[in-house]
């Protein structure tokens, strides 16, 4: 974080950061396919071949045709469809915007509350610290499923429901970082000089200690927003997760379980596909973030 | 050892006890407490009896004494479905549950360490390589999501395996288990497959870890200099060092094995715990969740509780005091 120029080429640490990571080919393609899996889903009404929930779109007569048929109306269903004629591609493109909805908001409402919370605990210490830490512990000696699954029993379905469930589940992975690094931040002579010249606790908290712990929080986002979405899935197609009206990647798999035993197996192997790659390349980001920003490896 | 297994049986009893008061709010202030006691689809009359024969006009502290009475003494209410104490229905799918997350680590343990050795002794091979990516793959891959595919592929496609119940039990112990008949096994096998998985990928690449560090010290470096053969070095020298994180982490993992057997119970219609809970919340049947959510909290305390002491027995460095 020196200001001094010591190599020749001066550069600021993000952009350091950044050509580290352009660095590794796996991490790039996994970037390009979220890009590009991003785009596919915020455009979806644009691109999809037809809306899959406009009732007057459909035709029940052209229900469970395998990949590649071809419809009364000469559309041609590329992956299928499902039991009420819906084209599956289609179904997969706007399943996938709630589907990265669900993920990214609760990723980001998360990681807004875990670190708010880790930073006070490590700036107050004492009895707020430990009430702090008593409750993460708490949280993370219980698999995430299992308190969503218990959460969502109480409240019901609904995607704010979800999302809500997810945020209880992902925020004390954040606050434990947050408070872990701001410890080590908050000795250093920068917090000192801040509180020296008068600042108040609001502006040492959120303008010299936040961005100086925001590294390994990055890495947590990304990996998080991956758990997230994965678990959004699985809670979905258990039949807690999102409501049939809003039906994301987990739901459509869960609507074709019943039709695999016979064979029909495109209802559910697609929206899995859809789903394993979202997960795959988000994965693969993170795994490279967490080379990148790590301060052992900085030069 | 006597005071710290005192202090941690204390904090023990405290997580079970905060959790009588969550599930109790989340009974009672956040759904329907009548709800609770009735089956949906019960009269006007009888929604007013139930108020009144449960004191549910009572201030809520005197709600949760008598609830938390009735929880000392295993008493969690009836279920509508099965019209018998609720704890007792659990208690019966519990072993079918166990069973199943017993052989997924068991699978984990035989299949994970010998790959992690392989690649953490060959490091550079292209079949550690391979492994390493195969690794991440099973990270990724949501659980439900490969159980629909293995269905697909070994039962429906193959029809090697059968794609859902316990099949054919013996008895033991007096309980019914599966893994005692040859049909039963069958039935276990995709099940414990699919829960293992992830647990697999995760024993691989902490073994990996483990070997690479054990890999370079002296003492292994001594055994290949007295002249040991290679497949000796990694036996007693290499393989026995790095078991001791792969104990821990079984036991650590063991709940969220559990945990997630939910999952696969469900797609491999598996009678357990986990299957019984979902059904239980699709059906409304809110006793049964409620006994659900504190077996399994008890349960949790308890493995965290053996793992704890299983560790401090395994590794002397950890130091009770703290």
């Amino acid at each position: 974080m020196s200001a001094i120029a010591s190599a020749p080429a001066a550069r600021t640490p993000l952009q350091r950061a950044l050509r580290a990571f352009a660095g590794s080919p796996l991490a790039m393609f996994g970037l390009v396919v979220l890009a590009c899996i991003i785009a596919l889903a915020v455009l979806a009404p644009w691109i999809a071949p037809q809306n899959p929930y406009d009732l007057m779109q459909l035709d029940i007569m052209d229900g469970q045709l395998p990949p590649g048929s071809q419809a009364a109306t000469g559309m041609t269903y590329w992956l299928g469809t499902d039991e009420q004629g819906r084209d599956m591609l289609s179904a997969i493109l706007y399943g996938l915007r709630i589907s990265l909805l669900v993920g990214f908001s609760s990723a980001i409402a998360a990681a807004a509350i875990g670190t708010t919370l880790g930073l006070i605990a490590a700036y107050a210490g004492g009895r707020t610290d430990t009430t702090i830490m008593r409750l993460v512990d708490l949280q993370l000696s219980f698999p995430a499923i299992l308190v969503a699954l218990m959460i969502l029993a109480f409240l019901g379905k609904g995607v704010g429901n979800v999302i809500l469930a997810l945020v209880i589940v992902e925020w004390a992975a954040y606050a434990r970082t947050a408070r872990a690094s701001a410890l080590v931040q908050r000795r250093k002579e920068y917090i000192e000089a801040a509180l020296s010249y008068g600042s108040s606790s609001l502006r040492v908290l959120f303008r010299h200690l936040l961005p100086n712990c925001l590294p390994p929080l990055m890495v947590i986002v990304t990996v998080q927003v991956a758990r997230a979405i994965a678990l959004e899935a699985t809670l979905s197609f258990l039949g807690l997760g999102v409501p049939v009206t809003e039906p994301s990647l987990g739901l459509l798999i869960s609507n074709g379980y019943q039709h695999m035993l016979s064979g029909k197996f495109w209802i559910s192997f697609y929206p899995g596909i859809a789903l394993l790659v979202t997960v795959v390349a988000i994965n693969l980001i993170g795994d490279r973030l967490r080379d990148v920003l790590n301060p052992r490896n900085a030069d | 050892m006597i005071s710290w297994l005192a202090k941690r049986v204390i904090q023990a009893v405290a997580v079970v006890l905060a959790m009588t008061v969550i599930v109790f709010i989340g009974v009672n202030v956040i759904g329907d407490p009548v709800a609770v006691l009735l089956p949906p689809d019960a009269t006007h009359d009888e929604r007013l009896r139930v108020i009144a024969s449960f004191g549910l006009d009572r201030p809520l502290w005197e709600q949760y004494l008598s609830f938390l009475s009735g929880a000392i003494r295993g008493d969690l209410g009836r279920s509508f479905v099965f019209s018998e104490p609720a704890l007792s229905v659990i208690l019966q799918r519990m072993p079918a549950t166990l069973e199943l997350a017993i052989a997924a680590m068991l699978l984990a343990v035989l299949v994970g360490v010998p790959l992690g050795l392989y690649a953490g002794v060959r490091p550079n091979s292209a079949g550690a390589k391979a492994l390493m990516a195969g690794s991440i793959l099973g990270f990724s891959l949501p659980t439900f999501w490969v159980g629909l595919v293995m269905i697909m592929l070994f039962s429906v496609q193959l029809g090697w395996l059968p794609a859902g119940g316990r099949g054919q039990t013996a008895e033991f112990l007096g309980v019914q288990w599966s893994f005692l008949t040859l049909d039963g096994l069958r039935h276990l096998a995709l099940p414990a497959l699919n829960l293992a998985l992830f647990k697999i990928s995760l024993v691989m690449r902490l073994v990996r870890a483990e070997t690479r560090e054990v890999v370079p010290q002296d003492y292994v470096r001594t055994a290949r200099a007295k002249g040991l053969s290679e497949g000796a070095v990694i036996r007693t020298h290499v393989l026995k060092n790095t078991l001791i994180p792969v104990v821990t982490i079984v036991g650590l993992e063991f709940g969220s094995v559990i945990a997630f057997s939910v999952v696969t119970e469900t797609i491999f219609s598996w009678p357990g715990m986990g299957k019984l809970i979902i059904d239980s919340i699709h059906l409304l049947d809110r006793p049964m969740i409620v006994a659900y959510l504190m077996a399994i909290v008890v349960l949790f305390v308890l493995i965290n509780l053996i793992v704890d002491l299983l560790y401090t027995v395994l590794d002397p460095r950890v130091r009770l005091e703290n």
